[in-house]
């Protein structure tokens, strides 16, 4: 088939099924731009900002688990995208990102709207390329969607000049993909299985460490399989919120800097740690020397790079977690005995008690978890949940009931303010049934709002919850605890009236103070199902507790914080 | 941790942007690479580029993992018992005895390979560490400018 660079583009978008792309236009691009308006394939959503755009691809694929597809113009559109794609490279979130470049003729000569942009998106990408002949299309966009969902996610970038758009070429998309560099290990070396599951079954004080690949994995229902054949119970990192259900006796809760005491002293007391697709952050771990100090390590992980590379590995398993969980779960019926762990889950229980995850009522303002609390009561698995990123992220990850995976949309790796609701305008457009709601501060909703426009344009009615404190919440808990209440630029009280704002945009607003009031809003947003934003004026100095300082050991936790 | 000298060898597509991507993985973590060759492997689409670095045996595992992960990445040595060789040529001024830098030249695998009106170029190819050595005898010959090829390594 003869067609051109552009038209190549939307035949291989549709050929991998896709039916939604976040962009932007512009005039390297607009070749392309021109094609997606004479087909009906697919839709195209024009964001208002490149990196929403891209936010939004990511939340689109986060919660329908397909690859997302984003598309902007070279330069400043380019740059723009470029958060977003660090926040997927992060996130192992597959994206195909396709942006538009100057010819090649002026490739080199500081052209208008020019950027070496393969250059920049080299070291957050899974692979990048720049497409010098429409010959080659073909090929690369199939390689690109390719890379992004297999093996450990990511996204993949694709930088066409705009004569190569328009350079008439032959386009067969049938040939399959053949990358002899590239053949990631999906199934776990049955030897090191083995030795792994008599490592189970001899511990007497075993872990479940739950990561984000497990989501990515499409595993949880085999993570749910093997925790309750096994009865062995499980800490979740924040990526992983949703791979047990939240009432799961054996899921102890979050760990890591804003875990909960139980899951965080689990991890001290552990004699085996069975990480699955998790990658011993530094969130997670705190002081690296004392962390899990008393156990051997499993690690299930599709990517050799993160096993070993910050805690050692005694079992190392390459492989997909759910391939890796086939294989163990026949095994560990036969060899484990979910009995022998009792007097294990009666310390957790202990721990449980002493210190459980909660929060103190005082004074008139609504405290931020209880909202958090609340929309988990009143919508619980009817709705996603997207955030953006500080304390309400936090509260958010510890007191949200999450029922399921790809509930649970946030910035983990990149910690991407502004993420929050352009994303969750994907999640509502990957999940159109559920209730799409982001939970967010004062500070982070400023980040894009400009999206309030194409919520209202494309009719997708997220509902964005400030738990609005008048600060930069997570910073200003760091300077009263670390900086000796200096609140340097952190101070947010003069604000815009977010509920004019809302309404400006053609969405509706609510301003809110008392619970009451929080659970009239809500079910009038989910209701009258238009963008919505509900202020909530929330207790300013509230802090994110326990927590882990910076560097400090697990077990060390602030459990409260008092005054000075 | 313990700095120690590493010789990398990988096999990557030959294609153009592969380079960038691989002294990327250095510069990003502030890592430094003493030597970097890179040619194609005859009658193949792939090049073989041999790395000099010096890093810990963590660094140094980790950044042979990066470098697998690289999509155009086929093979990474590191371990590997290796045969290294490296060039160097060294121009001199012809005032110089030219007997006595044969002789030197001969000693490291190496000769006059050209003379000109008022200088000659020597090249040698040994171990790197030996053309270190050959480079401090020849300084009494006082020479002009030298260049060193960088290392080439083959797994014996």
């Amino acid at each position: 088939m003869q067609i051109s660079g552009a038209q190549m583009v939307i035949e291989a978008l549709i050929a991998e099924e896709v039916e939604v792309i976040f962009g932007y236009p512009g005039g390297a691009i607009m070749n392309v731009y021109d094609e997606i308006y004479k087909q009906n394939g697919f839709q195209h959503i024009l964001a208002r900002h490149e990196q929403a755009a891209v936010h939004a691809a990511e939340g689109y694929a986060k919660a329908s688990g397909k690859v997302g597809v984003a598309m902007i113009t070279s330069g400043p559109g380019f740059t723009n995208a470029i958060t977003g794609i660090a926040d997927a490279y992060m996130d192992s979130v597959p994206l195909v990102v396709i942006s538009g470049q100057v010819p090649m003729s002026l490739i080199g000569t500081d052209a208008f709207q020019e950027i070496d942009a393969v250059g920049i998106s080299r070291p957050c990408t899974k692979h990048n390329y720049l497409v010098t002949d429409a010959s080659d299309l073909a090929r690369i966009l199939k390689e690109a969607f390719y890379l992004a969902q297999s093996g450990r996610p990511g996204p993949v970038h694709v930088d066409i000049p705009k004569d190569v758009t328009a350079q008439i070429a032959n386009f067969d998309y049938s040939k399959d993909v053949e990358l002899e560099t590239y053949k990631p290990t999906v199934k776990g070396n049955v030897r090191q299985i083995k030795k792994a599951i008599e490592a189970i079954a001899a511990a007497k004080r075993p872990l479940l460490y739950l990561g984000g690949g497990i989501i990515n994995a499409n595993a949880a229902d085999l993570v749910r399989e093997f925790s309750k054949m096994t009865q062995i119970p499980a800490v979740e990192t924040f990526m992983a919120r949703g791979t047990l259900h939240h009432a799961d006796p054996l899921l102890i809760s979050m760990l890591g800097m804003h875990g909960s005491y139980a899951a965080n002293m689990a991890m001290s007391e552990t004699d085996l740690v069975i990480g699955l697709g998790a990658r011993f952050d530094d969130r997670v771990t705190g002081k690296l020397s004392e962390f899990a100090k008393h156990a051997q390590i499993i690690h299930v992980d599709i990517d050799p790079a993160s096993i070993s590379k910050l805690v050692n590995a005694h079992f190392p398993i390459v492989g997909d977690v759910k391939n890796v969980l086939e294989t163990m779960i026949p095994l560990a019926k036969e060899q484990v005995d979910p009995t022998r762990y009792d007097g294990w889950h009666k310390t957790i229980a202990n721990f449980n008690k002493l210190h459980p995850l909660g929060y103190t009522e005082e004074g008139d303002r609504i405290k931020p978890q209880w909202v958090v609390e609340r929309i988990g009561q009143l919508l619980g698995d009817d709705a996603n949940i997207s955030t953006d990123v500080g304390q309400h992220q936090m509260w958010t990850a510890q007191f949200y009931p999450f029922s399921r995976p790809r509930q649970w949309i946030s910035s983990g790796g990149l910690g991407t303010m502004g993420f929050g609701f352009p994303a969750a305008l994907g999640v509502k457009r990957a999940d159109p049934k559920r209730v799409s709601i982001n939970i967010t501060g004062d500070g982070s909703i400023l980040m894009n709002i400009q999206e309030l426009m194409t919520a209202v344009e494309y009719d997708l009615p997220v509902i964005n919850v400030i738990l609005n404190n008048n600060f930069l919440g997570m910073v200003r808990q760091w300077q009263t605890m670390f900086y000796d209440k200096r609140h340097s630029s952190t101070d947010l009280s003069i604000q815009p009236d977010f509920v004019k704002l809302a309404e400006s945009f053609g969405g509706i607003g609510y301003r809110v103070s008392t619970k009451e009031e929080f659970d009239a809003a809500l079910k009038d947003a989910v209701e009258k199902n238009v963008v919505a934003i509900i202020d909530v004026a929330v207790n300013r100095f509230e802090n994110v507790l326990p927590m882990v300082p910076a560097g400090g050991s697990l077990f060390n936790m602030m459990l409260e914080y008092k005054e000075k | 941790m313990e700095e120690a000298r590493r010789v990398i060898s990988v096999i990557v597509l030959n294609e153009a942007s592969v380079l960038s991507r691989i002294s990327g993985l250095f510069s990003g973590r502030g890592y430094n690479i003493d030597s970097l060759t890179v040619a194609p492997i005859p009658d193949s689409k792939y090049s073989r580029i041999t790395i000099v670095t010096a890093g810990s045996v963590r660094v140094i595992e980790q950044i042979t993992k990066q470098l697998h992960k690289l999509i155009p990445v086929l093979k990474v040595y590191e371990h590997a018992d290796l045969v290294e060789k490296e060039m160097a040529m060294v121009k001199i001024p012809l005032s110089e005895s030219i007997s006595d830098i044969e002789a030197l030249a001969h000693a490291y695998n190496g000769r006059i390979v050209n003379v000109s009106s008022d200088t000659l170029i020597v090249m040698v190819a040994d171990e790197p560490y030996r053309i270190a050595h050959f480079l401090e005898a020849i300084k009494r010959f006082h020479p002009k400018e030298i260049v060193r090829s960088g290392s080439v390594a083959l797994e014996r």
